[in-house]
Formats: structure tokens, sequence, C-alpha cells
């Protein structure tokens, strides 16, 4: 039996991964739940944002300030995508397969520019970590939550309580009668979209501070990400980091309590037991 | 024909490793055939029946270990390992199916979803059991059966008889009755089971011979790369790639995903084997991305509809049988709840054989719940219901649809990617007479002509328009010659000489001996035809008799226009 302390290291790491799988879930399950797109790319991207901050930071940026940087231009990429989706009128499934091309276009950039090499992101952050008693926590970590818990929430509540958010609620209800009502869904859309795209860059600058880059780590996320997002449930922005945390601290105390690579089934039995008891729970 | 050109390709294929081609061609064919596989086995259930697996490298893994295990550890001959490489995902695969396909819920994402984490599950218990323990397993020590001149050529040959296989399975199960039914399944799976097709047996039987086939092509490719570890094996790459391969080639082909699977394959061997390989990877995924937005079907997707049989006069093939005396069906104290709203509060009531019976009452009294708990797609809280004297309450719908019962939906549910005469021709399949497709197109075709649809019997049911789309339910559920029929509003939005139209069916309907239960708000026709009404009021049937005297009933009344009328 391992000691208390390492127990709770583990349980805070867990929670801590489990923030970075809320984080790159969150774009997902809002295009997923009310766009209706299941965008793979959202993957790229990340790493995309993740590549182009290290390199940004590599010429001295700070890592928070290349956001400003990247994340507008991240805004446009998602908008144009779903400008083509529109324009196509291309169903659910077969936005997981357009999008499943556009991952493997930006996983080819990312290594023609970058090489397939590891890559890590040199600041001064990830030196920087406090005690709290026996534990002790990282500030690439700490920011990572702080960031993910404040998207999601900021997203949850602008859904909530704005007109905005009622309007994106009603549009992905039903589009054509929310525009009845004067909801301009197709600007809400593009809106939208871009707005999950540069979540994907805050996402890929939270990735780079605390992971090692490579292109062939983009398909290691999908799995427990898709986990996270379909038990937190279909567009809602709390879902992801919520369920995020429960796989990530289930993972993490498996991985103290037993052999590491016995971790996936404990994270994976859960999703199973969820879907077959309580299957309404979920999307 | 198919078969003889069929057997051509297979034997002009099979004298290639005898060429003394150099290695390298073999072994490219090998990928080719091996991909076809896994992209045609997929497609059986994913594409057919619309439930997306991606976890099918699960099933390849179980294959891949079966004969990793067996050959490389425990030293049985390769070729002896391929039952059990096969047997072992088949039977996960039921196991699996026998939970999930039974909850509703489960469908689309989630089935995907729970796929995928099967995988991990799988992967992750292979690599901490002696299975695997972590190494991976080496199998460079296992022979080769010697079918061929070289070792790479043999490969092929095992390879080349597994993809002959799949595409010849994958064919005949698009052509029979078993792919209709995962057709229908695909396109509205509730329609189908009242329709008579036991879609739980069809998924369960369509998931095992997928899991079969890929375990078979895990089992052979073990043994080919010789060395096998859990990351390579149980990835979701293999599923993302048979997805494209399927989707490119078209999933509602029987060789759609074969197409795919040799497009993709030479694509990327082509890429990733010159300088240009990232490039090539880039365009592979931009040339995908262009064949989903302009072909959103498939390569093959134009070609997909299933060519109908030539149109030949049908005999009468089976009777309905002479009246016996007694209630054709028999309602005792149906009760029937949703969320503590009380749909049926023990509703009693009799059809009489041969009888038109009118079922009336205001919007929300019962009428359509009572039809879905006779045909089964509710189950009923309590109560019973007896069909010539059998007990329906607990019964699988489909078991029910071939007892003779049919239905209509208020609001037309045809199968939209299954032309009109397909749809029309699916019920008699599924139904008392169990026809094969041949003759069940026959059939459709008599229905077709009675509801005046024969024009437009190659079109899909988008192309018609709200009556045509009434009058196609109406012969889906003539042309399975029930015993009882359902009709439920077929009436409502209909002009009154399409009205006229319909009430001249409907009679012609009885006179061939089926009992109707006729369900309508439009009172002219309800007069018109019914021998007896029933209202049904708060889930009650609070009158019955002849239609001119309930409908003078003062309940009645107070039912319809509230108690307090003037």
């Amino acid at each position: 039996m391992p000691s208390l302390t390492l127990l709770g290291q583990s349980a805070l790491s867990g929670v801590f991964i489990g923030a970075l799988y809320g984080l790159l879930g969150l774009g997902l399950t809002l295009s997923w739940g009310l766009l209706r797109q299941i965008n793979l790319a959202h993957f790229a991207l990340v790493f995309l944002g993740a590549y182009l901050s290290y390199q940004l930071a590599a010429a001295g940026m700070d890592p928070l300030l290349t956001l400003a940087l990247v994340a507008p231009g991240f805004f446009l990429l998602g908008a144009g995508l779903h400008w083509l989706l529109a324009r196509f009128s291309v169903s659910p499934l077969n936005t997981l397969l357009v999008t499943f091309g556009f991952m493997v276009m930006i996983e080819s950039l990312i290594q023609w520019i970058w090489t397939a090499d590891f890559r890590r992101m040199e600041t001064g952050y990830g030196d920087v970590r406090w005690r709290l008693g026996e534990l002790y926590v990282s500030l690439p970590e700490l920011l990572t939550f702080l960031i993910a818990a404040a998207l999601a929430s900021g997203v949850w509540a602008l859904l909530r309580h704005t007109d905005l958010g009622r309007a994106l609620r009603a549009a992905a209800e039903d589009a054509p009668v929310a525009a009845a009502f004067g909801v301009n869904e197709k600007r809400l859309a593009l809106l939208l979209s871009g707005a999950c795209a540069a979540f994907a860059a805050v996402a890929g600058v939270c990735l780079a501070l605390s992971h090692t880059l490579a292109p062939g780590q983009i398909y290691a996320w999908i799995g427990v990400v898709f986990a996270a997002v379909m038990i937190g449930g279909l567009g809602n922005p709390l879902g992801p980091l919520a369920a995020g945390i429960v796989i990530g601290v289930s993972e993490a105390l498996t991985m103290a309590l037993t052999a590491p690579a016995w971790a996936p089934l404990v994270s994976f039995t859960l999703l199973i037991a969820i879907l077959l008891l309580r299957p309404g729970r979920v999307a | 024909m198919k078969v003889l050109a069929f057997v051509g390709a297979g034997a002009v294929l099979a004298i290639v490793p005898f060429l003394g081609l150099p290695a390298f061609y073999e072994s490219f064919l090998y990928l080719v055939f091996h991909w076809i596989v896994l992209a045609t086995s997929w497609n059986l259930l994913s594409g057919y029946s619309g439930y997306f697996s991606f976890g099918h490298a699960a099933f390849f893994g179980a294959g891949v270990y079966s004969t990793a295990v067996l050959a490389g550890k425990l030293g049985w001959p390769f070729l002896w390992t391929l039952p059990v490489a096969a047997a072992v995902p088949a039977v996960l695969g039921v196991a699996l199916g026998a939970v999930v396909f039974r909850l509703p819920a489960l469908r689309g994402e989630l089935f995907a979803l729970i796929t995928l984490a099967l995988m991990f599950v799988f992967a992750t218990i292979v690599l901490n059991t002696p299975l695997d323990g972590g190494p991976g397993v080496y199998m460079s020590a296992v022979a080769v059966p010697k079918l061929a001149p070289s070792v790479s050529g043999s490969f092929y040959l095992l390879a080349l008889v597994l993809a002959l296989g799949s595409v010849a399975i994958s064919y005949a199960v698009y052509q029979s009755r078993f792919g209709t039914g995962l057709f229908a399944i695909h396109d509205d799976e509730d329609v189908a089971e009242v329709m008579g097709v036991p879609t739980l047996r069809y998924k369960l039987a369509a998931l095992a011979l997928s899991c079969a086939l890929a375990g078979l092509a895990g089992g052979v490719y073990s043994v080919f790369v010789s060395y096998v570890t859990v990351s390579e094996t149980f990835s979701g790459w293999l599923a993302l790639n048979v997805i494209l391969m399927a989707a490119l080639g078209g999933t509602r082909h029987w060789l759609g995903p074969a197409v795919g699977a040799a497009a993709v394959t030479a694509m990327t061997y082509y890429f990733t084997t010159s300088e240009y390989a990232v490039a090539g990877r880039a365009l592979v995924g931009a040339i995908f991305i262009v064949v989903i937005l302009f072909m959103p079907n498939g390569l093959l997707g134009r070609f997909s509809g299933r060519k109908a049989f030539a149109r030949e006069k049908q005999k009468e093939l089976f009777k309905i049988e002479p009246s016996r005396p007694g209630p054709i069906l028999a309602v005792r104290g149906a009760s029937k709840a949703f969320e503590g709203v009380q749909a049926l509060a023990g509703v009693d009531l009799e059809v009489r054989r041969g009888e038109i019976l009118g079922l009336v009452g205001p919007n929300g009294s019962g009428k359509s719940t009572l039809i879905n708990v006779v045909s089964g797609h509710y189950p009923i809280d309590s109560g019973s219901v007896l069909f010539e004297g059998r007990e329906l309450a607990g019964e699988a719908p489909h078991r029910i649809a071939r007892g003779g019962i049919a239905r209509t939906y208020q609001i037309p549910r045809p199968f939209g990617r299954l032309s009109v005469l397909e749809n029309v021709a699916l019920p008699p399949m599924f139904g008392l007479g169990a026809l094969h497709r041949r003759a069940a197109e026959g059939e459709a075709w008599r229905w077709l002509a009675f509801t005046g649809l024969e024009a437009k019997a190659h079109r899909l049911p988008a192309g018609l328009n709200l009556h045509e789309r009434k009058f196609l339910e109406l012969a889906r559920a003539l042309a399975s010659r029930p015993k009882l029929l359902f009709l439920d509003e077929v009436l409502s939005g209909l002009t009154p000489t399409e009205i006229d139209e319909a009430i001249r069916l409907v009679r012609a309907i009885r006179e061939q001996g089926t009992t109707i239960v006729f369900v309508e708000h439009v009172m002219r026709a309800v007069m018109e035809l019914t021998d007896r009404v029933v209202v049904l009021t708060n889930g009650r049937a609070i009158a019955q008799g002849a239609p001119r005297e309930v409908m003078r009933d003062p309940l009645v009344v107070d039912a319809y226009l509230g108690a307090a009328r003037a």
C-alpha cells in the first residue's frame, strides 16, 4: 500500500491532467453539441497552437502572451472551417471524416516545419512550484487548472444567462425555427466555431507548458478526451472538465495503487459502466 | 454470371505468386487484401446497419493475439490457430452486442464510444496478463505453410482468400433478406422491428460476422509482421483507417469498402515510400476532404441502390384464413404510463373479425399509445392483449408483426434510403409469408398498383409528396397481408378528393378479409366506413357501438367539446 502522501500527490496530478482533458474537450463538446460537428481537427489545432507558442516562446515571448497572437488567427481558422462545412451542408458523420482529413494535413504541416522530433518549451514557468503541506503544485499545472475552470464556467454562464447564449442554444435546438424568430443562426455558428478553435489555441499553450510535443502525440489524446466529452454530456461546457477530472484522478490512483499500465482499464471500464447503467446521462 | 466473374478474378489473382515477381509486389498486394478484409468486415455491421464501431481494432486485436499466443507461445501450427482467431472475436462481439444492442439509448455516437472504450479495455488486459505482458510476442519461429514458391507469396494467397471471401459475404448479405433488414435498421430501427425485422438477432449476426473476419485478418497479420505489440495492435488508427476507406468507397455498396481500401492503401504506400512522405500524407488528407465534400456517399455512392428484379406477375401466394368465430383482438385492462402521465388507464375493447372498427377520441386520449402497445413498440404496464387467443403482452414487436398485425404511422416513417419498391417489399420478407427478395418485390408491385404508386417505384421516399407518402405507408402495411391492420390517421392532411380515394382503398382492403382498426379525426370518413366505434378519452374506453348512436352519446359529446358547452 503506497503512502498517503503518494496517493494525495497522485490524486492532485490526476486533477491537473483532468483539467487539461477538460480544456481540450471544451471546444469539442460545444461544436458537437451545438453545431453537430464532430471535429477531429480540434486535436490537430491544439497541437498547432502548442507548436506556435513553443516557437514564439523560443523567440523570447512569454508563453501566455503568445495567445494574443495565436488565438485570433485560430478564430478565423475555426470560422473558416465552419463556413466550409456549412457551404457543403456536411452531415454530422461526414464532419468526422472531413475534419479527419484536416487533422492529417495539419499533422503533416507540423511534421514538415518542426520535424517528428520531440520538442519541449523552455520557460521559467516549469521551475516554479509550491509546497502545500506534503504535496507539490507546479505553476503550469495550476495555470492549466485555473484557465480550464475559468473558461468552462465563463462559457457556461454565457450560454445560461445572456441573450447570445440563449440564441445559441435555441439555434442548436432547431436552427430554422430560431431563424424564424430572428436569430441570425449562421453568424452565431461562425462565431461559435471560431471560439472553439480559439479554445484550441488556449489548450495548446497549456499543453506546451506541461508536455513534450511530437506530431504523433496528436492521436494519443483522442480516446480519453472523447470519453470526457461524452461522459460530460454533449454541449455542456462544464461537462468535459468534471468528467476529465474524474477520469484523470481514477487513472492516477490506479497508477499509484497498481502498475501504471492498468490505468486505462479503470477509466474506460468506468465509461462503459456509465454508458450501460445511465445512458441518459450522456448526450 | 457474377459468380463466374468472381471465380475468374480470383483464379487470375491466384496466379500472381507463381510469376516470380519481386517479393515487394506480393507484400504490397498482401496489404491491399488485408485492408480490404478489415474495411469490408467493418462495413458489414457499421455501413449496412449504421452502428458505427470505433473499436474495430479490439476485434482485430483479439484475432492477432489468439494466433500470437497459440502459435507463438504454445506452438500450435499456424493454420490451426485461424479458426480460433475468428471464433474468439466473434464470441466477444456477441457478448458485447447481447448487452449493448438491448439498450436503445446506445445507438449512434454512443455505440461508437462504447466500442472505442472496449478497445482500450482489451488492450489493457492483454498488456497486463501473460497474453502479452508488455514486451510483445515474437513469432519469427512460427512455420508458414508453403502455399506458394515464396513466403510472401503464401501470405498473399491467404489474404487473397480472405479478401475474396469477405467481398463475397458482403455481396451475399447486400442482396439478401438479411441485408434488407440491416438497411432498414440503418434507416429506422423501430419501424424495422414493427415490420417484422428481428433487429436484435440481425445486429448480433452482423457483429459476429464482422468480428470473425477482422479476427481472421488479425491472425494472418500477426504472423506476417512476426512481432506484435499491444500499442501497435490496439490502436484507434485502425478504426479511423477503415472508416475512411469505407466512406471513401461508399458504405452502402457491397464493393465500396474494398475500392476505398485499395485506393487508400495504394496512396499511403506510394507516398510513405517516396521521398515526399510528409507532403504525401497531407495530400491523402486533402483528397479525402474533397471526395467527402463532393461525393458524400463515396466513390460508388451513385451506384449503391440495389437493382430491382424484373417485374413479374406474382401468383396468389397465400390467403387470409376464413373467419373463425370470436374476436380477433381482445384488450383487457390495458394500462400504460409515461413518467406519471396515465396514457392508458385500463382500456377494454374487442375487435371482431372482419369489421372496420373506428377508434376515436380527442388528442391525447391514448389512441396512438394503444396502437403502440398492441404492436409491441411500448411494453404494456398491466393488462392483457389477446390476438387470436394468443397473449401479445411481452412479445417482441417483430414476432407480433409475424403473427399478422400491421400498422401505419400517423407521420409517415418510410426507410429513407430504400426505394419505394424496396420499402413495400420489406414487410412481405419479414411478415407472415417470409418471402425471398424476388417474390417480395413481386408482391410489392401488386400493392404499389393498388395504391397508385407504380410510377414512383424506383424513387426514394424523399421524392414523394405527403399524399403519396401516406399511401406508401398504406402499401407497406398491406404488403405484409395482415390479418389485423391499424390505420393511424391516414387521412389527416389529405384533400377531399384524396380522402375519397383513400376511403375506397380502405374498403377494398376489408374486402380482402383484413380486419381494420381505423383511428381518425375526419368524422365523415369514420361515419362512412366503420361498422362500430370505440371512443377513448383520458386513456379509457367510454363508449362503443354503432357510429351514429355513439356520437350522440352525451359522454362522448362532453369529451369532445368539454362539459361547459351551453
